[in-house]
């Protein structure tokens, strides 16, 4: 056990990788003698040789086409793209080759590489800096998306990402980077597919991944203080998706909210309330409510705290979970003739 | 006898001032030449011969020659298979032979190639069972044959994107030691394409070993080359990367041959990527359900034929004296029995299991993917019974 950072993590588990693995090779902008903006890649190129861990052109498209063609040629790429707004252009890729290759071929031809992408807010950043752009990624059949909110996810699932036969985009949270915390790196953490509680409680259940998970904990021990007992399950691998652990903690609470700092409308959120209400209809004592983030483009860093779930906010959804058994004020006048 | 005195005169010849040497041009060995590189006249008649681009041996001319006719015969008939109903879509190649199986034939077996779905005619000459080629166009999910095995990437539909992925393959090659060389086909209409110029710089900056073919066929399904770039030719866009480039005539199939041998060469000697453009012209629309009147003329179609690739190379060879009457009929035959038996092939209704599109989306499918497997074999079981 070591206190670490989840940036050290990630950098330990790039290292034991390469170190692991010599097929494995980590690319992209100034990943190389800088170490990355953020880095995550420090120390790897003097490492592990200019070959193994490497600068490219600045084109995003082009860095991950070019991995797909490295995992063709027997390769295991762990591409980073700089900020999450900056791998729109590399889409084309990823939806069209990345994800499809291996159906394409029937398993011929498979991409085993990794996409890593600093993603989410909460750090000041400027415009196209701090984008949650999971949901882009969740909706394309062949990728697994990945997101982990502690240290000792971030070490293990980036080591099975890479390990993993499939695409994985690795969506780092940037505000949780330079979070510490004990991690044992000797040992791996629960597989993909599968969420975790982080807390138990009885009264209602918060889904979060990434970013919105130390939100949602954080929620839950304020809510104590109000008499509300609440448990979080931490997603973790939003696909594969967990819907077993998932249903269980809801079907036991009886009550749901999910927590996303992506914005609401169409996101990874609405996904798993659906499911939520689908398998867990009769246990349910109020319907699933959603806290995320506006449907507004990422708002300049002196207002992101308006747009960002608060604590408060997760607070006055659980509020609003109809413990009085009535029917939800907010939208009671909705769909009648005015 | 009086002498005239003379005036003294300079006993070294006249001289200018020594310039200062010129700077070495930087895109020197990059450009291509000014005209299309071309050994055969249109009619056939052998142009004086080059060092720079020596003539492919006889026999493999001689069996480009076979294979062009075969690909063409193959293409025909894969016309005629939409007019059955038998395939969705064909684009056809017809009149890019000589670029067709010219690039297939610079190549090695274990080298790679990266189409385009205008390759059909590129890969049946490569090898590959024509069935296994039309799967997709057929209407099934997946590319048919196996990549990894034949060493031909599925057939490109989102253009010029394969550009990339053959810079990552060939500098993965060789990082691992392998001289492979992968060869992009693409026309011209990708080359405006992001992917290309990011593909082909890529390929430069890493030296990959590529060779970026480009099939000018003048048309991207409507639009005129004049409408994709103001550069003096395609090949032009090799210098802006460091990449060697050149033209050539594409209806000349030994220039063709002769151009991409020096590519593939110079690419597998570990100097990096090549640009080749080949002039050449789509004879047939686009694809079948497209209309070539509402964009060119006859004529232009009709002054084509005149530069038809495989008589050009079929004049020569002729007098040559490696191609005769009875050659060229047992040809023409083996092109019609390849014809017959794919039709046959064909006409048989291909059976697609609903159940086999879950097998490759993941490795593993995953819960989901298996719930919802199950409802279509549910669906699937309940049919079967109403029918029953």
């Amino acid at each position: 056990m070591a206190t670490m950072t989840m940036a050290k993590a990630l950098n330990a588990a790039l290292a034991d990788a390469m170190l692991d693995d010599e097929r494995v090779v980590v690319f992209g902008e100034d990943v190389g003698q800088l170490g990355g903006v953020f880095r995550i890649t420090d120390g790897l190129q003097a490492r592990f040789g200019d070959k193994r861990c490497f600068d490219t052109p600045l084109a995003e498209a082009g860095i991950v086409g070019f991995a797909v063609g490295l995992a063709m040629s027997g390769l295991r790429p762990v591409v980073e793209m700089q900020f999450d707004a900056f791998a729109y252009p590399a889409f084309e890729q990823i939806a069209s080759h990345v994800a499809k290759l291996r159906n394409r071929t029937r398993g011929a031809l498979s991409v085993p590489m990794v996409i890593r992408v600093p993603y989410a807010g909460g750090i000041g950043g400027v415009e196209h800096h701090c984008d949650s752009s999971e949901a882009y990624y969740a909706h394309t059949p062949g990728l697994k998306v990945v997101t982990p909110a502690t240290v000792a996810d971030a070490y293990s699932l980036l080591r099975e990402a890479i390990d993993d036969p499939d695409p994985v985009v690795f969506m780092e949270p940037k505000k949780l980077y330079f979070t510490s915390a004990e991690a044992d790196l000797s040992a791996r953490t629960e597989p993909f597919g599968r969420a975790v509680v982080r807390r138990p409680g009885r009264d209602a259940t918060l889904v979060a991944y990434g970013p919105a998970v130390p939100v949602a904990l954080e929620a839950a021990e304020a809510a104590r203080e109000e008499g509300w007992d609440l448990e979080v399950v931490d997603v973790r691998t939003i696909v594969p998706f967990d819907d077993a652990t998932v249903t269980a903690s809801v079907r036991r609470t009886g009550r749901c909210v999910v927590v996303q700092e992506a914005q609401g409308f169409a996101g990874v959120g609405a996904e798993i309330a659906a499911r939520v209400q689908e398998r867990c209809f009769h246990a349910l004592h109020a319907p699933v409510l959603r806290v995320s983030g506006l449907d507004i483009p990422y708002p300049a860093p002196m207002l992101e705290h308006t747009h960002l779930p608060s604590v408060d906010r997760v607070l006055d959804a659980v509020v609003r979970l109809q413990w009085d058994d009535q029917p939800d004020p907010r939208w009671l006048t909705e769909g009648s003739a005015a | 006898m009086t002498t005239t005195p003379q005036a003294a005169r300079r006993a070294s010849p006249r001289k200018r001032k020594p310039a200062t040497p010129a700077a070495p041009d930087p895109s020197a060995g990059l450009l291509p030449q000014a005209d299309p590189v071309r050994l055969l006249s249109p009619d056939g008649t052998p142009l004086p011969s080059r060092a720079d681009y020596p003539e492919p041996p006889v026999e493999a001319l001689r069996e480009m020659y076979r294979r062009m006719v075969v690909g063409r015969r193959f293409d025909a008939q894969a016309t005629a298979l939409t007019k059955q109903g038998r395939l969705a879509v064909y684009p056809s190649s017809r009149g890019q032979e000589a670029c067709q199986v010219g690039g297939v034939l610079a190549l090695r077996d274990d080298d790679w190639v990266f189409p385009t779905y205008r390759e059909s005619m590129a890969l049946t000459a490569r090898g590959i069972d024509p069935v296994e080629v039309l799967t997709l166009l057929r209407g099934d999910w997946h590319c048919g044959y196996d990549p990894a095995e034949r060493r031909t990437a599925p057939q490109c539909t989102p253009l010029a994107t394969q550009c990339v992925h053959a810079a990552g393959l060939a500098y993965g090659e060789s990082y691992q030691g392998r001289d492979t060389v992968a060869m992009v086909f693409i026309g011209d209409g990708a080359t405006s394409e992001g992917d290309f110029h990011e593909g082909v710089n890529f390929a430069a900056v890493f030296k990959a070993p590529v060779v970026y073919f480009v099939q000018n066929n003048r048309y991207a399904i409507s639009v005129p080359l004049s409408r994709q770039t103001a550069a003096p030719t395609l090949a032009y866009k090799g210098v802006g990367y460091g990449v060697p480039s050149e033209q050539v005539d594409g209806n000349d199939p030994v220039a063709v041959l002769a151009v991409l041998n020096r590519a593939v060469a110079h690419a597998r000697a570990g100097k990096g990527p090549y640009l080749v453009e080949a002039h050449t012209y789509r004879m047939e629309p686009h694809t079948n359900a497209d209309d070539q009147t509402r964009y060119r003329d006859a004529d232009e179609v009709e002054a084509w034929r005149d530069r038809d690739p495989i008589a050009r190379l079929e004049t020569y060879l002729r007098a040559q004296a490696v191609l005769d009457d009875a050659a060229v009929a047992e040809i023409a035959e083996q092109a019609e029995a390849y014809a017959a038996q794919l039709r046959e092939r064909m006409n048989a209704q291909p059976t697609v299991d609903p159940l086999s599109l879950f097998e490759h989306v993941y490795a593993q499918p995953t819960p989901q993917l298996v719930e919802q497997r199950e409802q279509v074999r549910a669906e699937l079981a309940a049919a079967q019974e109403e029918d029953a």
